[in-house]
């Protein structure tokens, strides 16, 4: 409560959330977002409207560009639909990053271990490799939290940095290019063990055809699954959850399990897609970014398939914002952070509303 | 053990303890807000807007002053979102922590931009001319920067504050129960404000300390993961500001001993080394929460749960 002119504001609970809000809280967050952005450009000097332009216009005016915003919308797509499971058993695996560069190295490793030979088997061994390297990268959080009842927050985030350092440590040593004059990357991929582009003119490859099918997956594991089921009434209601001898355990693994598995392919994308080899960079912070894309998409599938759309536009609309009117690139985390926070904020009202009281106090 | 040696274990010694300031400052501060309640999962992001604020008002005033006065301004400021968001409008502190320290991470790289790389001389040592050059103890005594003495004067408060002050056993019992606090008329949202802004200050100081001190300059994301180490300091030390002390400095011994070991003439690849300080933090954490009983006797009750009145 506080005093403004008199009047006196009170928060109170509704009898019923409020559906509409709750769906309509992303677009408000996303509108914040770009207004806030539109009077931070001009605090910078910066004509607000040719920046927001540049920002959210320019990426996506050319069909192959429009590809673009698939190709950097798969893996965070993969990624949040993984973490969604997590999240809503309170199951806070915010390791996607290292789950998905460990993916990559298990699928960039069988890569480089069928150097020089042709098959049709390669792509799938790599595709399942990748897989399981992102699930025991998961798999290490939650035996640790469920053994020995380790924060998952804190261990899956160390492990991240320790997955870094791996893939510094490997294509600087072991797996680096003999051809590669010294530089931190590994030999490049065989044709056989590259995912294939999906059309002529864009860059759509195989990995962004995952994504989109692992969408109605996920639905039906999170919606329609008993698994889904049990995940959801142990974020909902803990004790209901225990009552129904759902082991919470359980519900710890599948969180963990989904988000690394789904993180690995998304890294496994990555280096068979658009890079082609392992080097020491192989994401812009995809997994750390798919946290954001989970709450914007509501936890819900179909939600985060529009949400790493709009988070992927944040990623090449920092690219063109640099090259057109010299912002620096970071101004993109900038935008997901407000993204977020605005997304919080505005849940408030699903659950409450503010009323007017008068001067008698309430 | 010959003169050489010693004067080897005296530098590390110092070197261990600059190591662990920046999460002295961090984990206290994290520590005070936990005791009231509230996890604030931010502090990676509150460090990282401390260091660049720090760093670009000494490089642009001249005055280390009015950088850490800058640090701890950012940090706070940034801790009071998080309050507000998670205090007035409900949200909850999970998911706003992570988006903080999202938050942080893109603000500090965005606005450090025009300062990237830059140098700066760095906060020196103290020198008391015949107490420093006292063999042994002159350099553990006397050698120090400023900062780190403020870090142990900031731990003597904290003791005194919490355990020996009216106003630690408020802020204590917010933290185990704040319907009873609430019961008992005292302001529990205003307290919690509070402790967060502290919480907010003392991450931006230990940003500070590496932007100012320990490597005096900015680059982005310089912090390297001590946000997070510092809150699990908060587990392992089981919300005793003492201990966090203590496993702060084990952990700049951790840095240190990665730092030279290549030098002492180990051949490890220096990623592997790199790793240890991560895996020390699981390593850690691991051995402090298998005791179940130990954690939920110490940890404060009502870590993480909001209040509100309605």
């Amino acid at each position: 409560m506080s005093p403004l002119g008199g009047m006196r504001f009170q928060i109170e609970p509704r009898l019923e959330q409020s559906r509409a809000i709750r769906t309509l809280a992303p677009l408000i967050a996303v509108v914040l977002t770009v207004l806030v952005g539109a009077v931070m450009f001009a605090a910078l000097g910066v004509d607000p409207l040719a920046a927001l332009a540049s920002f959210f216009l320019h990426p996506v005016d050319t069909l192959p560009e429009l590809g673009d915003i698939g190709v950097k919308a798969a893996p965070l797509m993969l990624c949040a639909l993984g973490l969604a499971v997590g999240f809503r058993g309170n199951v806070w695996n915010i390791g996607a990053e290292g789950q998905l560069i460990v993916g990559a190295l298990a699928g960039g490793g069988v890569a480089l271990a069928f150097h020089g030979a042709t098959g049709w088997y390669i792509l799938p061994l790599m595709v399942a490799a990748a897989f399981a390297g992102g699930a025991a990268w998961a798999a290490i959080p939650a035996f640790l939290r469920t053994r020995f009842h380790a924060n998952e927050i804190l261990t899956s985030l160390m492990l991240t940095y320790v997955a870094a350092q791996l893939l510094g440590f490997l294509v600087h040593g072991p797996w680096r290019s003999p051809d590669a004059f010294n530089f931190p990357v590994s030999r490049d991929f065989g044709d056989d063990a590259r995912l294939p582009y999906l059309t002529d003119t864009t860059e759509l490859h195989l990995g962004v055809l995952f994504a989109v099918i692992a969408v109605p997956l996920m639905w039906v594991l999170t919606q329609r699954s008993y698994a889904g089921f049990q995940v959801q009434v142990a974020g909902l209601a803990p004790r209901a959850a225990d009552y129904a001898g759902f082991k919470s355990s359980r519900i710890v693994w599948i969180g963990m399990l989904s988000g690394g598995a789904l993180a690995g392919l998304a890294g496994l994308g990555e280096v068979a897609g658009p890079i082609g080899k392992l080097q020491d960079q192989i994401s812009p912070g995809y997994g750390f970014a798919a946290i954001i894309v989970a709450f914007l998409g509501r936890l819900h599938p179909v939600g985060i398939f529009f949400a790493s759309l709009l988070m992927a536009l944040l990623y090449l609309g920092g690219g063109t914002a640099q090259i057109e009117m010299q912002i620096p690139p970071a101004v993109t985390g900038v935008f997901q952070g407000m993204l977020l926070f605005f997304l919080l904020g505005a849940d408030l009202f699903v659950g409450y509303r503010i009323r007017r009281v008068g001067r008698v106090a309430a | 053990m010959s003169p050489d040696l010693i004067d080897g274990i005296v530098v590390i010694l110092l070197a261990t303890v600059r190591a662990g300031t920046p999460l002295v400052f961090a984990a206290l501060g994290e520590l005070v807000a936990e005791r009231s309640g509230v996890l604030n999962l931010g502090v990676e992001g509150m460090m990282l807007v401390g260091a660049v604020a720090g760093f670009a008002a000494a490089l642009g005033t001249g005055s280390y002053a009015l950088g850490l006065l800058a640090a701890i301004a950012a940090g706070a400021a940034l801790a009071l979102v998080f309050g507000f968001l998670t205090l007035t409008m409900r949200a909850s502190q999970v998911p706003t922590g992570l988006a903080l320290t999202i938050f942080g991470i893109g603000l500090s790289t965005f606005v450090g931009y025009p300062v990237q790389d830059k140098p700066l001389a760095g906060l020196k040592p103290i020198d008391i001319p015949g107490l420093s050059d006292i063999p042994v103890i002159g350099p553990l005594l006397f050698g120090h920067d400023l900062l780190i003495y403020l870090s142990l004067a900031i731990l003597a408060a904290l003791l005194w504050f919490l355990y020996r002050s009216k106003g630690g056993l408020i802020l204590r019992a917010v933290g185990e129960s704040a319907e009873s606090a609430d019961a008992i008329g005292y302001p529990v949202i205003a307290i919690r404000y509070a402790a967060v802004a502290f919480g907010g200050a003392m991450a931006g100081l230990g940003g500070a300390y590496l932007s100012l001190v320990y490597t005096p300059t900015w680059a982005e994301q310089m912090t390297a993961g001590r946000g997070w180490i510092a809150l699990a300091l908060v587990v392992f030390a089981t919300w005793k500001p003492g201990w966090v002390v203590a496993g702060a400095y084990l952990f700049g011994g951790v840095t240190i001993v990665q730092l030279n070991l290549q030098g002492w003439g180990f051949d490890v690849s220096s990623h592997l080394l790199s790793m240890l300080p991560y895996i020390a933090t699981i390593v850690v954490l691991v051995m402090i929460s298998r005791d179940e009983t130990r954690i939920k006797l110490n940890a404060p009750a009502a870590l993480g749960r909001p209040f509100f009145r309605s």
